[in-house]
């Protein structure tokens, strides 16, 4: 049975060792009482330690694994060389699967795989499987190691003269303070704005506006095409961009506009609208909403026609767009911006100015 | 000797002379492990990780970390002419156009998901079993810093593809950074070079994913390993087992034979999963753009419990002075999780500061004499599975025909009433476990059999704890704590006790820990119940000899009555019986 | 009564009085609720398409959407819904309803072909609305299938899921799988709008981007999963699923193997 200290002492001091059980073999290489005998443990030998065909058995059964491994790699270059990544197989349970894929898989997974189980194999049942006990060794260090440690470091601490050397040691701890911060202050080119016409603006200044302005025409995401009010019918929904989307997209080189003035329309019967974020924001029922969740981002385009319900696939926030974007479930707080839309002389969609509030998730400075 | 041997030998000298490793692997070649399965668990996480390597390194030879939009060209129809970025378009080539690339990508996110996996496999096996107490609490907490690193490896690893499903989860991350008061806007600034997605995040996260974390994860691995070696591995209660020694196997033959073969069962079964499961089909999602999203939009399993927590969240902002602060999202995203890994990092200080317990344990505890412990540990358990099923409430609502909004209603009260529902059932099995054990090591174990004693009165025999099993139960009594008293307001001479305000917190803790504490027996008490147990196979001893036999002679007289002469006991019966030949067979 | 009275505590009593009340529960539903029938096929005469299509409107339909099909409390209007409209409902068998809910979902139609077609005809002879697509505005060979994924994952997917597998709505409602639509049932959904999914015009969606569409969606139906069992292809969720079953079972069983004593 194991020691039992009373609480609050640590394993310290030199124990003697406990006095060793009655039948025990000294094995001294193991620093320890030794192997582990009948007399203390019921050892049952195993079917390859006592009879010698069944040993033998273990042995052609451990050589057929590594030969089998060896088989797989030779079958694994085979599959390598002669099969592409358009041809197909159907496997049951696995369906229509790509057979380049399952052939260098298997293969190369049964080369490795038998390897492991003929060396635990190997390990189990061929190699003795005695067990052997060693001591653990006291990790405290002594009293008199402590002591020496002790003494040396007090020994240095009065060489260095740390403690009697006030002004240095202050100076020294403000330097060392103080060097880091130019690693810090690197960091700050992280950021580097190259569209002059942000030159000067914060970054809560930045989220707040997008490309929307007045007059400028609304496209259907995908085709790039205006749109007309009649085309929309009652219970229709359009996702859409700025006309100029593309423009941007290529002076930049980033979809970062994408991410902010994205929208979607829809078009109810103009007497099921309860409410709106402005009077005649919307367009004989045309109403023109952020596609930009103001949760954590995602676009959000689930739109149950018949509720007026806008649902967010990422966290589940609800939007009720016949009631100001309102939320009605679910994490988001604040309701969907709303772009306030009109008609050109041609009979397009157009935005009608910018949004109001900032689209996309809360931040600090938002207000 | 044969060439190798000889060769061998001539190295190992060589080395020698220059490191002095004779020594070294003179001490350590007869390491004794000790042995079983629940240790294994630790091996898969490392043999895992070499997988995630060296596929890594092969994904690295061909793949672009650059969001350049270009137009695919190849052979994967579907996407033929499509505008992407060159990082999911080299993904494309890795999977359709480079032979075995497909299985090389699977193989390294598979081995991924297998690492988290088995990494919290193992912190469970090591949290219930109180491995993680002195001396080693060290490298309970670098643990700790492994998950967070591989939680971090493993997310931006997923992204790096650019598709659909990944990217949206990228711009989830950002909104969350964007959300953190006074700081936000510019920390979402500096990490995404300006606005979302930007072109420069790719090859940042690419850098995070490739260099910093993995050299972070190589260094606190080493480190971890050193400690398990130099203080040597814990042992479950067994017998032979103490305190005091390790019982088990030397490194070699047996230990390098098994660590090493299970290397090959693990890279093997992952290489086999990777041929048959298909994970992660970028294809299917498309390239990622900030103004498209999928249906069921879910992180990989191990991030999907932050996700979980904000669909659940209920939807509270505060707004004043024109600042706002989004506790819908810092709660769930980075409130709850920083309270969470600080807890789990300082468990082994707060547990040992209420037992005040300072002694070193080498020996396991077996989880159910540490109630309060494995109930906690069951409580987390619960809470983070509930928050698992929150992060995929939608496909859970289709695939059961349930509402969504009723599902978040019910995490939302669940992840309040059930962690600590969980607690208490699981205190009260592991109390009723321990006296089970208590009575076993007492009375011995029921044998079923029933034997009627001479004078009428029946008992159910009990048969003696074989001695492997009585060394297991009997840990109870070295898992065994007191709860600390309670503090004196004043001491002997009246002066007040500075510290009585944390002293009563320290024994309330401790209390809570200790307080419905089963006492096990003592060695004396065991050593009589055995005795005890001895008293009843004797009684029961002479029965043994009609076990054998076909039949059983039995004197019959006709009536209840014996006549004078006639055996009064079985055993006087049996003696009866050895003298008069046996009945015919 | 003496008798009742007697026998009130029965062992029986208990099991007597639940079947009573299962029966009288039971029989007070079937006469309450109205069983849709299968419409007779008998024709009198040689009523047009039209007629048929009323009669058959009059009996399986009006008590939900109006004798004049102007809507009901149970129903909205089907005045300008078009042909299209009742050919999806009708022949993906979600109408009629089986039972009120939030889902009106695919089941066996209870409706023949031509039975569906006079309907159809019926309600498109109420007012203008969407016509039954033709062959050729559903031939999607000449489709670009790149195109359509385009087009898919941007009208498409936040409710049908990338891989067309379907996804959840609000209040217990979903947006069904796609994998078993025909080309003409995916027209006349992007058509409608049936239920609460939104309404894609050809105006705003000609029918060259929903034939592309149709032909992504073809494309799905078919397309073999080249890295192995495609596990449903929903995304990680299921991916974790089956980590922590096969695969965790698959490694704790290797582990065990390993750890324990051989015979």
């Amino acid at each position: 049975m194991s020691d039992l200290t009373t609480r609050g002492s640590d394993n310290s001091g030199d124990k003697p060792l406990p006095e060793k059980p009655h039948g025990i073999l000294a094995r001294p290489e193991y620093e320890g009482p030794g192997a582990l005998t009948v007399a203390d443990v019921e050892h049952r030998p195993r079917r390859s330690d006592l009879d010698p065909k069944a040993a033998r058995r273990v042995e052609r059964q451990i050589t057929l694994m590594f030969l089998l491994s060896m088989v797989m790699v030779v079958l694994f270059v085979i599959a390598y060389v002669s099969l592409n990544s358009t041809q197909t197989v159907y496997i049951p349970v696995l369906g229509l699967i790509g057979a380049q894929n399952v052939a260098l898989g298997v293969t190369f997974g049964a080369a490795i795989f038998f390897i492991g189980a003929g060396a635990i194999q190997w390990a189990k049942k061929l190699m003795p499987d005695v067990e052997v006990v060693q001591d653990r060794h006291r990790l405290a260090s002594t009293p008199d190691q402590d002591a020496a440690a002790a003494a040396q470091y007090e020994r240095g601490k009065e060489e260095s003269g740390f403690a009697a050397y006030r002004i240095l040691r202050r100076t020294l701890i403000g330097a060392l303070a103080l060097f880091p911060i130019p690693l810090v202050v690197l960091v700050r080119d992280m950021w580097t704005n190259t569209d002059p016409a942000l030159e000067g603006l914060s970054p809560a200044e930045i989220l707040s506006e997008t490309a929307w302005t007045d007059g400028l025409p609304i496209v259907v995401d995908g085709t790039y095409q205006p749109i007309r009010p009649e085309d929309i019918p009652v219970g229709g929904l359009v996702s859409a961009l700025p006309e100029n989307i593309r423009e941007i997209q290529k002076e930049f080189h980033n979809l970062n506009e994408r991410g902010k003035s994205a929208i979607i329309l829809v078009r109810m019967d103009p007497g099921e609208i309860r409410s709106q974020q402005g009077d005649g924001w919307d367009y004989q029922g045309i109403l023109a909403f952020s596609k930009i969740c103001t949760h954590v981002g995602c676009p959000i385009a689930l739109y149950e026609h018949r509720t007026h319900h806008l649902l967010c696939p990422c966290h589940q926030s609800t939007f009720d767009l016949a009631d100001s974007g309102n939320v009605i479930f679910g994490p988001a707080a604040r309701r969907m911006p709303q772009l306030p839309i009109g008609v050109n002389e041609e009979g397009f969609l157009v935005a009608r100015s910018d949004f109001q509030e900032p689209v996309g998730p809360s931040f600090w400075e938002r207000g | 000797m044969s060439t190798t041997e000889k060769a061998g030998g001539a190295t190992a000298q060589y080395l020698d002379e220059r490191l002095g490793s004779n020594k070294w692997l003179g001490k350590n070649l007869k390491k004794v492990f000790p042995d079983h399965w629940s240790f294994m668990l630790g091996e898969i996480i490392l043999y895992s990780f070499i997988v995630v390597l060296i596929t890594g390194v092969f994904l690295t030879l061909f793949y672009k970390p650059s969001l350049v939009e270009v137009i695919y060209e190849g052979s994967y129809v579907p996407l033929k002419g499509v505008e992407m970025t060159e990082a999911y378009a080299s993904t494309l080539q890795i999977s359709f156009d480079i032979r075995g690339g497909l299985l090389i990508r699977q193989m390294h996110h598979w081995a991924a998901l297998i690492f988290v996996a088995a990494i919290a496999v193992h912190a469970f096996r090591v949290f219930f079993t109180g491995a993680f107490r002195k001396p080693r609490e060290l490298n309970w907490v670098i643990g700790v810093g492994l998950i967070v690193l591989a939680l971090g490896a493993g997310f931006t690893g997923y992204s790096l593809p650019d598709d659909l499903l990944s990217g949206t989860g990228l711009q989830i991350a950002r909104g969350i950074v964007q959300a953190i008061p006074i700081v936000g806007t510019w920390a979402a600034f500096l990490l995404f070079d300006g606005e979302f997605p930007g072109v420069d995040f790719m090859s940042r996260i690419y850098m995070a994913h490739i260099l910093l974390i993995p050299g972070l994860i190589l260094a606190l691995v080493t480190v971890h390993l050193m400690l398990v070696w130099y203080q040597k591995h814990t042992q479950f209660p067994g017998q032979g087992r103490t305190n005091e020694n390790v019982v088990g196997y030397p490194l070699m033959p047996i230990y390098m034979a098994k660590a090493g073969g299970f290397f090959f069962i693990v890279f093997g079964i992952i290489a086999l999963l990777s041929g048959l499961v298909n994970i992660n089909p970028v294809w299917i999602f498309g390239p990622y753009t900030p103004d498209q999203v999928t249906a069921g939009t879910q992180p990989d399993w191990y991030i999907g419990w932050l996700d979980g927590a904000l669909r659940v969240m209920p939807n509270w902002e505060t707004v004043a002075f024109g600042y706002t602060i989004s506790w819908n999202i810092l709660i769930p995203a980075v409130i709850v999780p920083g309270i969470i890994f600080t807890a789990m990092a300082l468990y082994p200080f707060l547990e040992a500061w209420a037992t005040g317990d300072k002694r070193e344990h080498h020996l396991l505890e077996r989880p159910r004499n540490a109630p309060v412990r494995t109930g906690i540990g069951v409580m987390a358990i619960v809470f983070y599975s509930l928050l698992w099923l929150g992060g995929g409430n939608d496909l859970v609502a289709t695939t059961f025909d349930l509402s969504i909004n009723a599902i978040t209603w019910f995490l939302r009260i669940g992840l309040i009433v059930l962690p600590p529902l969980a607690f208490i059932i699981t205190k009260r099995i592991c109390l009723g476990l321990q006296r089970k054990d208590r009575e076993k090591l007492l009375h011995g174990y029921e044998s079923g059999r029933i034997l009627r004693l001479p004078h009428g009165e029946f008992i159910e025999v009990h048969e003696p704890l074989p001695k492997a099993q009585q060394a297991v139960l009997a840990s109870m009594i070295e898992s065994h704590n007191t709860p600390l008293p309670a503090p004196a307001k004043t001491d002997a001479n009246g002066v007040r006790n500075k510290r009585y305000r944390i002293d009563k917190l320290r024994s309330r803790l401790s209390n809570f820990y200790y307080r419905d504490a089963v006492a096990p027996p003592t060695m004396a008490e065991i050593e009589a119940g055995q005795a005890h147990v001895a008293h009843e196979a004797e009684l029961e001893a002479p029965l043994h000899e009609y076990e054998e036999s076909n039949y059983v002679t039995v004197p019959f007289h006709g009536g209840v009555l014996h006549e004078q002469g006639e055996p009064m006991t079985n055993a006087e019966a049996l003696e009866a019986d050895k003298g008069s030949e046996r009945g015919t067979d | 009564m003496k008798a009742l009275a007697a026998h009130r505590r029965h062992p029986l009593m208990a099991l007597a009085l639940l079947l009573i009340a299962l029966g009288v529960v039971g029989g007070a539903y079937g006469v309450v609720t109205t069983q849709p029938t299968a419409a007779d096929t008998v024709m009198v005469g040689d009523q047009t398409q039209i007629e048929e299509g009323r009669r058959l409107y009059l009996e399986g339909c009006s008590s939900c959407h109006g004798l004049n099909a102007e809507g009901t409390s149970a129903g909205p209007t089907l005045i300008g819904v078009g042909a299209a409209a009742v050919h999806f409902q009708v022949a993906t068998g979600r109408m009629p309803l089986a039972a009120p809910g939030a889902q009106a979902p695919v089941k066996k139609p209870d409706y023949t072909a031509e039975e569906t077609l006079a309907m159809a005809a019926y309600i498109a002879s109420l007012a203008p609305g969407p016509a039954i697509p033709t062959a050729e505005q559903v031939d999607y060979t000449n489709a670009d299938v790149a195109e359509g994924g385009i087009l898919f994952r941007i009208n498409c997917a936040q409710c049908h899921q990338a891989a067309g597998q379907g996804g959840a709505l609000t209040q217990g409602k979903y947006a069904p799988s796609l994998m078993n639509s025909t080309p003409t049932q995916i027209y006349e959904a992007m058509l409608t709008g049936p239920q609460n999914m939104p309404i894609f015009s050809d105006q705003t969606l000609p029918t060259e981007d929903k034939q592309a569409i149709i032909a992504y969606v073809m494309e799905l139906q078919q397309a073999p999963s080249p890295g192995g069992m495609s596990l449903g292809r929903l995304g990680p969720v299921v991916e974790g699923l089956f980590l922590w079953t096969a695969v965790l079972a698959a490694f704790l069983a290797a582990a065990v193997w390993i750890g324990i004593r051989a015979r």
